[in-house]
């Protein structure tokens, strides 16, 4: 499948990978004829090739395995060490990057999956159920994009419709009543539009899920596993807790939807000038105080190594609710408006200077 | 300045698209009408055409004048003034185009917020203003939304929030997105303290700002024929690559699919929001 999906900024890690495998192949089948002329029936005819069996060829073969797994480490270190924000997009739409039902496979127990808005439908493109997570019961809600075609195009690629946020909000109603925290993973590059979305009320689906999220009483943990797209994001993930997986984006646009937009044309030039105009990788995100973390992924990215993923991600979910679990219901809700409440970049001008901020803005100077 | 303050958005955008005749007329842009209409007899009819009743945009300044009893507004929270906590530039900076908008209408901001008495009833009125960045919500628009709405709490008013506005400020990206959830969970505060809140929607009002505070009302009306959605007509028409319906988006749809309380012509607004308010009493 990523052969589909090739980042054209890993072309040496792919060299390297290839060469590896073909190493590895080699050493297979030096291995496997070597065990059947060892361990099968003595042929009675010599083999042609008997002096590739060398047992020198296959320590050769080992080494330069070795080898070139330290070049291709060393490799994907240096390309990850300095990722530019549209690359960082890129790799959080990778393919074989796990998705919410892939980490709830990895690091949650008795996981009983919940259906249905009781309004209208079962949008699968947001999976909602009831797990163990460690000592902790929790209610998981998340985006799931789809791994194979049919599961795409069902989830419509991880874009929700309204009975999707709806479905969302009232199992987390439910988790309330319950008392468990609630886990949100987003996953999206933006709410679904289209004509039965917007009939269904697709704006006014996630504007509840927004006010009522911050009212809800029980701890609300959320992750940016990998695409966190506009409000279709932000619609599940009104958290007292908010943190991004290192290649993950978070953002009010898509760098396509911005580019179109602010630079009349979406293409390779102008995506990659919205994506770093926009801010949305994981550290501009913190150094603008919208998320509290970064979540570590493996060398080279989640999809590289899903288990280190599931785990480093594990660890940040658990440390945050039993962090959470000492405060009162009132005070969670307190906590998660605070939050919200001070995000923004404001000058308050004094009523004597405000005059002159006009002027000043008259004159083309910056406000700011 | 006050040249600049007396141009209306209206002013300026039909001026670019009827650009025939200059001056005194203008055509009609409404679907069906094509009129030539003497422009002060718009003026007069609060924008709206006297012929087919096509609603114009007007701005906030305009707005807040046609809504609130004459001399009774006292603005608020004005002192707030944009940053750009980014350095965000695409083909612009964008504190230039800060600056521009700032020449263009005498505001610092997209929103013109205070204290009026609507038909002698005293309220809480926030407008979007079209006419700054397209009613866009950045950083400012959604600290003077949340303070409105912290203040009708605090005065036991019910609150009034126009909107009109393309939806979230791209140019302040992850902040713009927050300002989402900072008003809306201000509006779950209002609602525990049993407050009012008639949102009042007009053409157009997408984006972030219908995925927000704007279709949160416990009473939300829309002008006719507005255009009012989460995600734009051309975006949806790629997405799905196929014609859209007549009519799609606009306020009498939402109303049939159940997303509106009511469509009210501008010259019943006042009238309507004062209603309102005595049922909340
Ligand atoms: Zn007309």
């Amino acid at each position: 499948m990523s052969g589909f999906y090739q980042l054209d900024f890993e072309k040496d890690v792919r060299a390297l990978e290839q060469r590896l495998a073909e190493a590895r192949r080699e050493l297979e089948a030096l291995r496997k004829r070597a065990h059947d002329r060892g361990g099968g029936q003595p042929s009675p005819f010599p083999a042609l090739d008997e002096q590739d069996e060398d047992p020198a060829d296959a320590r050769s073969l080992e080494r330069t395995i070795d080898r070139l797994e330290q070049e291709r480490e060393r490799t994907i270190r240096e390309v990850y060490a300095d990722l530019d924000p549209w690359q960082v997009v890129r790799v959080a739409r990778h393919p074989d990057r796990p998705q919410t039902r892939d980490y709830i496979a990895m690091i949650c127990r008795d996981f009983c999956e919940l259906h249905g808005d009781r309004r209208f439908g079962d949008d699968p493109a947001i999976v909602t159920g009831l797990a163990r997570l460690g000592p902790h019961k929790v209610m998981v809600v998340g985006h799931q994009k789809g791994r194979t075609t049919q599961e795409k195009l069902a989830c419509h690629f991880g874009c929700a419709h309204p009975e999707g946020y709806r479905k969302a909000l009232l199992k987390m109603r439910l988790a309330e009543k319950m008392g468990i925290p609630i886990v949100t993973l987003v996953d999206t590059p933006g709410a679904y539009p289209g004509i039965g979305a917007e009939q269904r009320g697709q704006a006014e689906a996630i504007a509840v899920n927004l006010r009522e999220m911050s009212r809800i009483r029980v701890p609300i943990v959320s992750v940016i596993i990998g695409e966190g797209g506009s409000g279709g994001a932000l619609g599940i993930a009104v958290a007292n807790r908010v943190a991004m997986m290192r290649y993950a984006w978070y953002s009010v646009i898509s760098p396509e939807g911005c580019a179109a937009i602010l630079w009349k044309q979406a293409n390779e030039q102008t995506n990659q000038a919205a994506a770093k105009a926009l801010k949305l990788s994981a550290t501009d995100n913190l150094n603008l105080g919208i998320i509290d973390a970064i979540i570590d992924e493996p060398l080279g990215g989640a999809h590289r190594d899903p288990a280190q993923a599931g785990r480093a991600l594990e660890t940040w979910i658990s440390e945050q609710i039993e962090a959470l679990g000492s405060l009162s219901p009132d005070e969670l809700v307190e906590d998660r408006y605070r939050r919200f409440r001070r995000l923004g970049s404001v000058v308050e001008q004094t009523p004597a200077a405000s005059e002159q901020g006009v002027e000043a803005g008259m004159a083309g100077g910056s406000q700011a | 300045m006050t040249q600049a303050t007396s141009k209306t958005w209206v002013d300026v955008k039909s001026g670019r698209r009827n650009a025939i005749p200059e001056g005194l007329w203008m055509r009609c842009p409404g679907s069906d009408c094509g009129q030539m209409i003497y422009k002060r007899h718009v003026e007069a009819n609060l924008h709206v055409c006297p012929e087919c009743g096509h609603h114009f945009r007007v701005g906030a300044v305009e707005r807040v004048a046609q809504l609130a009893d004459e001399g009774s507004f006292v603005e608020m929270f004005g002192h707030l003034v944009p940053g750009d906590p980014l350095g965000f530039e695409d083909l612009r900076r964008y504190t230039d185009r800060l600056a521009g908008e700032q020449l263009k209408t005498g505001r610092h901001d997209a929103v013109m917020a205070g204290e009026a008495f609507i038909k002698g009833r005293q309220a809480m009125l926030c407008c979007l203003d079209l006419s700054f960045m397209m009613g866009s919500m950045g950083s400012v628009v959604g600290e003077v939304i949340t303070r409105t709405i912290e203040r009708a709490i605090e005065r036991r008013l019910p609150l009034v929030i126009v909107s009109g506005s393309g939806g979230a400020r791209m140019q302040e990206s992850g902040l713009s997105l927050m300002q989402m959830a900072k008003t809306s969970a201000a509006l779950a505060r209002l609602d525990d303290a049993g407050g009012l809140f008639i949102s009042v929607l007009t053409d157009p009002t997408t984006g972030g700002v219908t995925a927000s505070f704007a279709m949160l009302g416990d009473i939300i009306i829309a002008e006719p024929g507005a255009l009012i959605g989460f995600a734009g007509p051309r975006v949806i028409q790629q997405t799905i690559r196929q014609e859209l319906p007549d009519g799609f988006q606009r306020s009498e749809f939402l109303l049939d699919a159940g997303l509106i309380d009511r469509v009210v012509p501008r010259k019943d607004l006042r009238t309507e929001i004062a209603r309102f308010i005595d049922y909340g009493g």
